[in-house]
Order: C-alpha cells, then sequence, then structure tokens
C-alpha cells in the first residue's frame, strides 16, 4: 500500500534522513521508534506531503506522492506532535472546516462530523471552543480532523506527547481502535506506546531505518538467546526433602542447546531458574524435569522488554560509527546506557 | 473555490471575533475622524472647495488603510506557522494558491468593510457643500485597490517568517519603500525618474484617484502590483515546503 524507495532529506550539506526504504501494509499498525533527532518527524511530514524530499519515491496505493502530492493528501490524515487546531472555533465549527477543505460534500458533512465526534469520543464537546479543552481533548480533536475524512492512511507524530497517564491510556486505546479501518502510522521515542500500539516496529536511529519487525522478532534477533523461567517444587525431587538445586541445574544444563541456567528465586511452594538458550527450548526441559521426576510448576518465555532491544540497537549502532571511525555519530551516552542496560538485563 | 470559500470564511470570523480585527478598526477609524477634523473640516483646514475637501479626506484615509493593511495582513500566513496550524491547511488536498487566495480575500473583505466605516465623513461634507459621487466612488476604489496591494505585500511578509514581529518589519520596509520610489525619482534623471515615479505605490498612482479620475493605468498597476505580491506568497508557500 505505502511503498518508500530510498528517501532520503537533507538542510544544506545535513543529511537529516535516509536513505531509508520500507513497505507498509494495507490494515497494519506501524511504528517508528527512535531517539529524539532521529529523522522520526521529518520522516512523518515526508509522507503527509507536508515536505519535500531530496531524493527518493513514494507511492502510496500507486499515486506517486512526488508527482501528484494533490491525489495522496486525500488519502492521508495527519496528526501533528502538536494538534493543529484553531483555538477560538468550537469543535463543531473546527471539525466543519476540516471536513470542508477535505472535499467532504456538503450534504455529508454534519453527519460525518457527528459520527466522527461519536468515534473519537467527543461529542460532548461539540459546542466547546477549542481553547476551552484540556490537552487530551485537543490532542482527540486532532486525531477526529485526521480521520475525518476516512483516509487510507492515518499518521500521527508522538500522539501521546505531553499527556498524563490517564490521557495516554486513552489515546493508546484510540489508536488501536483506528487499526480497525485505516493503516496506521505511528512514531514515538516512547517505547511502550509503540510496543503496545504496534503490530510492526521500525527503529530510526541517525535518519536510517537500523531494525523492522514485530517486537518478538527484533527481540530474538538482536539479543540471541531466548530466555525461560522455570518453577520446580521445593523439596527436592518427588517425595523427597533435601533442597537438590545443584541437581537441577544440572538437569537443565544437560539440555540440548541450553547455554545457561541459574537459580533465581526461592519461594515456599517453589524455585525458579532462569534458562538461557539459543532456540526454544521449553518442550526439551520439560520433559528432562519430569523423566527426572521433578515436579514441573511454571514453565514461562520471558518476554524481552522493547526497552532492552531499542537500548542494544543504539548500542550496536553507536560501536558500528566508533568502528567506521565516526567519533561524532557514536553517542557515548547512548552507549553507555545501551551497556547498562545489558547489565541490567544479565541480572534480571 | 469552495476550499476558498472555506478559508475565506474561518480567517473573516476570526478578524470579527478577534481583538485584532476591532483593534486595528477602532484605532483606524478613531485617527481618520481626527485627522478628517484637523486637516479637512475643521476651522485649521480654512475655506475649501467640497472636492478639495474630499481630496485630502481621501488622502489622509489612505496612509491609514496603508498602515491598517500591514497590520491586518502580518498575521495571516506567520501566526498559523508560529502556532503550528498551517500544517493543517498544508497537508489536505489544498494548493498554496487556494490558501493564498483565501487569505488575501478575508483581509481584503475585512479592510474594505472598516474603510467604508468612515463613509460618514464624505457625508458631513454635505452639511455646507456639494459632493461629487464620483469623486466619492472612484476615492473609495482607490482605497481599496491601494489597500490591497499593501495586503499582498504583508501577506507576503507572513509566508515568509513565523514571526509576526519579522513579518510587520519586512512589510513596512517594502512598502515604505515603495512610497519612498516617488521621492526618489524627483532627484534621478531619465530614464529612472520615469521607472521609479512609475513604480511608486502612492503618489502618482493614487493622486489622481482622489480627486476623482480613472484612469485605467492606475488601476493596472495596482491590479498588476496585487498579483505579483500574492504569486511571490504563492511561491514561497510552496519553497517552504523544501525546508
Amino acid at each position: 500500500m505505502l511503498r518508500v524507495s530510498d528517501l532520503s532529506k537533507s538542510y544544506g550539506g545535513t543529511r537529516a534522513l535516509g536513505p531509508v526504504s520500507f513497505e507498509v501494509e494495507r490494515g497494519s499498525v506501524v511504528g517508528f521508534l527512535g531517539p529524539n533527532g532521529a529523522g522520526k518527524t521529518t520522516l512523518l511530514r515526508i509522507l503527509s506531503c507536508d515536505l519535500r524530499p531530496t531524493a527518493g519515491e513514494i507511492s502510496l496505493n500507486g499515486v506517486d506522492a512526488l508527482r501528484d502530492p494533490h491525489a495522496v493528501r486525500t488519502q492521508v490524515g495527519f496528526l501533528p506532535e502538536t494538534p493543529p487546531v484553531y483555538s477560538e472555533m468550537t469543535v463543531g465549527d473546527y471539525l466543519t472546516f476540516v471536513a470542508r477543505i477535505r472535499g467532504i460534500p456538503a450534504d455529508r458533512i454534519s453527519r460525518r462530523v457527528e459520527e466522527v465526534e461519536e468515534r473519537i469520543h467527543i461529542k460532548d464537546r461539540h459546542d466547546s471552543l477549542v481553547r476551552h479543552l484540556s490537552y487530551g481533548y485537543r490532542q482527540r480533536v486532532g486525531l477526529a480532523q485526521a480521520v475525518i475524512h476516512e483516509p487510507e492512511l492515518v499518521i500521527l507524530d508522538e500522539p501521546t506527547h505531553d499527556l498524563d497517564p490517564v490521557q495516554i491510556r486513552e489515546i493508546r486505546s484510540l489508536v488501536r481502535e483506528l487499526g480497525d479501518d485505516h493503516t496506521v502510522v505511528v512514531s514515538s521515542h516512547i517505547l511502550p506506546e509503540i510496543s503496545q500500539t504496534c503490530d510492526r516496529i521500525l527503529v530510526l536511529d541517525k535518519g536510517r531505518v537500523v531494525a523492522d519487525g514485530s517486537e518478538q522478532a527484533l527481540s530474538d534477533r538482536l539479543l540471541g538467546a531466548q530466555q525461560i523461567v522455570v518453577t520446580v517444587r521445593s523439596g527436592g525431587t518427588e517425595g523427597g526433602g533435601e533442597d537438590d538445586s545443584g541437581a537441577v541445574l544440572g538437569c537443565l544444563l544437560a539440555v540440548e542447546g541450553v547455554q545457561n541456567a541459574r537459580k533465581e528465586a526461592e519461594a515456599v511452594e517453589g524455585r525458579s531458574f532462569l534458562v538461557e538458550a539459543d532456540r526454544d527450548v521449553r518442550a526439551d526441559v520439560c520433559r528432562a524435569l519430569v523423566e527426572a521426576q521433578f515436579g514441573v510448576l511454571r514453565l514461562d518465555r520471558v518476554q524481552r522488554q522493547l526497552e532492552t532491544v531499542f537500548m542494544e540497537i543504539l548500542r550496536r549502532g553507536a560501536l558500528e560509527d566508533q568502528a567506521q571511525g565516526e567519533p561524532d555519530g557514536a553517542d557515548p551516552t547512548v552507549e553507555q546506557a545501551g551497556r547498562g542496560e545489558e547489565t541490567a538485563d544479565a541480572h534480571r | 473555490m469552495r476550499i476558498v470559500k472555506a478559508i475565506f470564511r474561518r480567517e473573516l470570523g476570526l478578524y470579527l471575533t478577534s481583538a485584532t480585527g476591532y483593534g486595528v478598526a477602532a484605532t483606524m477609524l478613531l485617527l481618520d475622524g481626527l485627522l478628517f477634523y484637523a486637516r479637512a473640516l475643521g476651522p485649521a483646514a480654512g475655506e475649501r472647495l467640497s472636492a478639495e475637501v474630499l481630496a485630502r479626506f481621501f488622502y489622509t484615509t489612505s496612509g491609514l488603510v496603508t498602515i491598517a493593511a500591514v497590520a491586518l495582513s502580518i498575521r495571516l500566513v506567520a501566526e498559523e506557522r508560529q502556532s503550528g496550524t498551517l500544517v493543517l491547511l498544508t497537508t489536505a488536498p489544498v494548493r498554496d494558491w487556494q490558501i493564498v487566495a483565501g487569505k488575501f480575500l478575508s483581509a481584503f473583505v475585512f479592510l474594505c468593510g472598516i474603510t467604508l466605516l468612515s463613509f460618514y465623513m464624505p457625508l458631513l461634507v454635505l452639511v455646507n457643500g456639494r459632493i461629487s459621487w464620483a469623486q466619492v466612488g472612484v476615492g473609495y476604489l482607490g482605497l481599496f485597490l491601494l489597500g490591497g496591494a499593501v495586503l499582498s505585500i504583508g501577506l507576503f511578509a507572513s509566508a515568509l517568517t513565523r514571526s509576526q514581529l519579522v513579518a510587520a518589519v519586512v512589510a513596512s520596509a517594502v512598502t515604505g519603500t515603495m512610497f519612498l520610489f516617488w521621492q526618489l525619482s524627483q532627484v534621478l534623471p531619465p530614464p529612472f525618474h520615469g521607472v521609479f515615479a512609475g513604480l511608486a505605490i502612492h503618489s502618482r498612482h493614487f493622486q489622481d484617484f482622489q480627486w476623482g479620475i480613472l484612469h485605467l493605468r492606475d488601476v493596472v498597476y495596482y491590479l498588476a502590483l496585487t498579483y505579483f505580491f500574492l504569486l511571490l506568497s504563492t511561491k514561497v508557500m510552496e519553497a517552504r515546503r523544501w525546508v
């Protein structure tokens, strides 16, 4: 549906973005994740035909966005970081104005305004002046203007920027709902926002896409070893009474594919062991423990936090820059943070 | 045309509900009234023919219309760029010329409206004299054309920047320079004398309007000037999509 090829943007001699290439399938919710200054806003402004790229190609449903941006704009809804709302207008008047400039037929405008107000849950604010609304409601009005013309592609730049926790949950929920009817592209530097709303993540760093995939796929690829936590009944083998953690660890390490195992916690009911392996060894571990007559209470695959993946990506980028002799490109704070996260993860 | 109308209505509504619109209107009418009394109607003005009184009225009003046009136009794009709402228009299926046209027309209609509120002053001349309605009509036409030209300069300045202050400085500088072309032309030899006199925004082109004389060349001049700066504004809007 959306195809981007070798897209780049430079300001003077400074390259702010690219070259980046990716495709977005219809109906997906894609998140652009990256630190501040990674090029997310530049990319989204180009995708929404607000900014012209220096080079590259974009097409939406086969329409070339550079040759015919006007046609592409009819299929795109955009919510920038600051909602583009007119404070002196009422919500109803504002949405009516947006509907007019979006080309919605005059006889459908009031119906469409009503529908979008219901969908975004702002119907009770129809007659309120925008300047009297809280920031969260303004953000909702911004969302409403982005979807009032029923676009194919909805682009949201940091949609939870400056919101309180309750408002963040509400906006996340709305973004997920939008994914039912639209293709949604979201950017954020806030990791949970992306991990909780998107089914595909593109990580941007220094203007380039450095990783692309689901959270789990990125985790598996970038962090290598998979982790499982096994909880075994306390009191040794079935019927025994002594602590035999050493025997459990020996049993775990004997399983093919297991790289490391250690005791994590001791509770009244059971003991937990963390197992690291180069593949999914849950079935083998379970079989080995049962055959050795250890009472298996639980077996969970550890979901690596997106934050860990993100920091690993940035750390690798910084190391690559250093290796290529680009001291300016390597941010020592990023590297430190990445290592710190890795250490914390290793001790989890 | 529907999009231009939507932008026009929103902008005009903003003038009619904002302190800026009423502030500019009130200041212009107050100063216009005072100057009319001091320079044309009051005892200090002496005895004059009605046509001369009207000419003086249009002369002083033209200066105030120029200032009001700058004040009304500098916010048109800069304010939206500053507040981040311009992106609503630039990401919608709206051509840059439609944005420029809608905004210009709203400011122009509002400026014409507040200029027409000064109509009571020519009527006051009727108390002690007779007026030529043709002079009144042509005089107001000249004010509208001059106001439109200055509005287009202000809109161009507003499109250049996100700061209304910078826009005001640029618009005042361009307009002031074009006023001074007349004085410059007086000290330049031919052919520069004719070129600068012809480019001057006020003296040569406006003075016939104030006397009720309508020349096609003056109308064409103001329309061409307005079109030129509206075109420049559109080009600036297009160019801003690269940065």
